[in-house]
């Protein structure tokens, strides 16, 4: 299943947000979404997802998606959106409460995503006794517990220390590895966008405009590899290169707003 | 290399500790202090009392409270009015409660009544409940209904703003995370508004309880034969102060329950807080 923007443009009142911004996110494939500050790159996310309605143009889907998903479309949110009052394993099952499957079905969903996780042991606790990292590997285990075509992922690393992201992102590798489940990354981090993303749609400042489509010149296996390091930099420099001045525009725009 | 400085051998004159600076706000409460405070000022009380340095028609003994409590216990008035009081209390809370809620969700989920509920809500609200009660004993006549009545309708306000307060409370990521999984309106309402704005509805009840314990005394004292407000009027009008206090120990117990019922509710409910 493909995840199309097609021609999306969006104003929240006067303010200018995203201007005709099209691009296509093929079956399997990551697709990091970059840009300075404020261009828009959560709110094309949002309209991706079917979560804001565009100003103009449509998000569309071509292709069914696999038979098993149950939500195509599945968000991984910055600040987790766990239900503090259930625990790991009923918020997991939260998103499947409302399917036809039974409790048994439900209970088999819920245990692989945890074990894929690694949450099996934490199955009990609840978030506020979780770290950061742990809550939101419980919000990736909620995602995949319902299949998705899409992973849709707003900044999932941002609210993480060094650490932990570093971890997380070995996982993100994993899950993504067979091709079997697409995602589109926004981040303002270049490092995360090159080492996940097939390709990396640059926005410009706001409003938010496509200013180049880059391509991942290797597989994410080789990413892995300490020669690939240097090829690694040198896009994220020539990335860096393309927004760095907007970024400091952007910067002072939101210091005197 | 790090540098390991020997403390024992850096010291000398000028040598001296940082200023611990951050004592204080962080006030704990010790387990016993309140009732033992509280036993200090009874004692005191009924240690004036009974070298006469008080005068009992005016603050009688702890003692002789006890036992106007006592007697009353055992006549069987106490229950008499205890009862009455506690089935206006228990219904008007309850249809109070019950509005409050209905109207408290429909303000925090529907534009619609959010925009003429909260403009009613706001006319009302201010006044007090007490002062409707004539206008209630003539539409409802002179039974129990203007009581409870008025009791309901001084419940119903600060629930629904409670409740719907509570609703604009719970974070909106949690509803759009929900939509993201496109689970159904009831469902968002029932496992992520309900228990979301629940910490503040409880918080309602707790204040709704007291407002039905004022509006029950209130009431009971304009228009009732029955209920711990009557009994505490005659008491006064008779000058029997013992039993005038008698009463507002009842109801000082009965707040204390109620707020006891709503702690462990809290425990019960908000666990995950």
């Amino acid at each position: 299943m493909d995840l199309i923007a097609n021609h999306i443009s969006h104003r929240f009142g006067d303010l200018a947000v995203l201007d005709d911004v099209s691009f296509t996110v093929r079956a399997g494939e990551v697709v990091a979404i970059v840009g300075p500050s404020g261009c828009g790159k959560s709110t094309l996310l949002s309209i991706l997802g079917g979560l804001l309605l565009p100003t103009s143009g449509a998000p569309e889907l071509r292709g069914a998606p696999p038979a098993d998903s149950l939500n195509p479309l599945t968000f991984v949110f910055q600040d987790f959106a766990l239900l503090p009052w259930a625990n790991v394993e009923e918020n997991v099952e939260f998103p499947l409460l409302h399917t036809q499957l039974s409790a048994v079905q439900r209970r088999a969903l819920v245990d692989d995503a945890l074990r894929r996780t690694g949450l099996t042991d934490f199955r009990k606790a609840y978030p506020k006794q979780l770290s950061g990292g742990m809550r939101q590997r419980v919000g990736i285990s909620r995602a995949l517990a319902v299949r998705p075509a899409i992973l849709l992922m707003d900044e999932p690393l941002s609210a993480l220390d060094s650490q932990t992201r570093e971890l997380l992102m070995e996982d993100f590798v994993r899950l993504l590895a067979d091709g079997g489940m697409g995602a589109v990354y926004v981040t303002h981090n270049l490092e995360e966008a090159a080492r996940l993303a097939d390709r990396i749609v640059v926005l410009s400042r706001r409003p938010g405009r496509i200013r180049e489509v880059v391509t991942v010149p290797m597989t994410r296996t080789e990413r892995g590899e300490t020669a690939a390091r240097e090829k690694l930099l040198a896009l994220q420099n020539q990335i860096w290169s393309l927004i760095r001045n907007e970024a400091i525009d952007a910067e002072r725009e939101v210091q005197h707003a | 290399m790090l540098d390991r400085a020997a403390p024992e051998t850096a010291k000398d004159k000028a040598t001296r500790r940082v200023l611990f600076r951050g004592a204080g706000f962080v006030p704990a409460s010790s387990r016993f202090g309140g009732w033992i405070a509280l036993a200090l000022v009874i004692a005191i009380w009924q240690a004036a009392g009974s070298a006469g340095v008080v005068n009992p028609l005016f603050l009688p003994a702890p003692l002789a409270i006890v036992r106007a409590l006592y007697e009353l216990a055992a006549s069987g008035a106490l229950w008499q009015h205890l009862s009455a009081s506690l089935l206006r209390i228990g219904v008007g809370w309850l249809l109070g409660t019950a509005a409050g809620v209905a109207v408290g969700f429909a303000i925090g989920l529907s534009r619609l009544a959010r925009s003429v509920g909260i403009t009613f809500i706001s006319a009302l609200f201010p006044i007090p409940k007490i002062a409707l009660l004539p206008l209630l004993i003539l539409w409802l006549g002179i039974g129990e209904e203007p009581k409870i009545a008025t009791i309901a309708l001084g419940v119903f306000f600060s629930t629904a703003i409670s409740v719907y307060s509570g609703v604009d409370a719970v974070p909106r990521n949690l509803i759009r995370m929900a939509q993201s999984f496109n689970v159904p309106f009831a469902t968002i309402v029932r496992k992520v508004i309900w228990p979301g704005a629940l910490p503040a509805i409880l918080a309602g009840f707790r204040i709704t309880a007291s407002v039905a314990l004022l509006l029950v005394v209130s009431a009971e004292m304009i228009g009732a034969q029955y209920g711990i407000g009557a009994f505490v009027l005659q008491a006064g009008n008779l000058m029997q102060t013992d039993q005038l206090l008698a009463g507002v120990v009842i109801l000082s117990v009965f707040g204390l329950a109620v707020g006891r019922v709503i702690n462990w509710l809290e425990t019960r409910l908000l666990h995950w807080r």
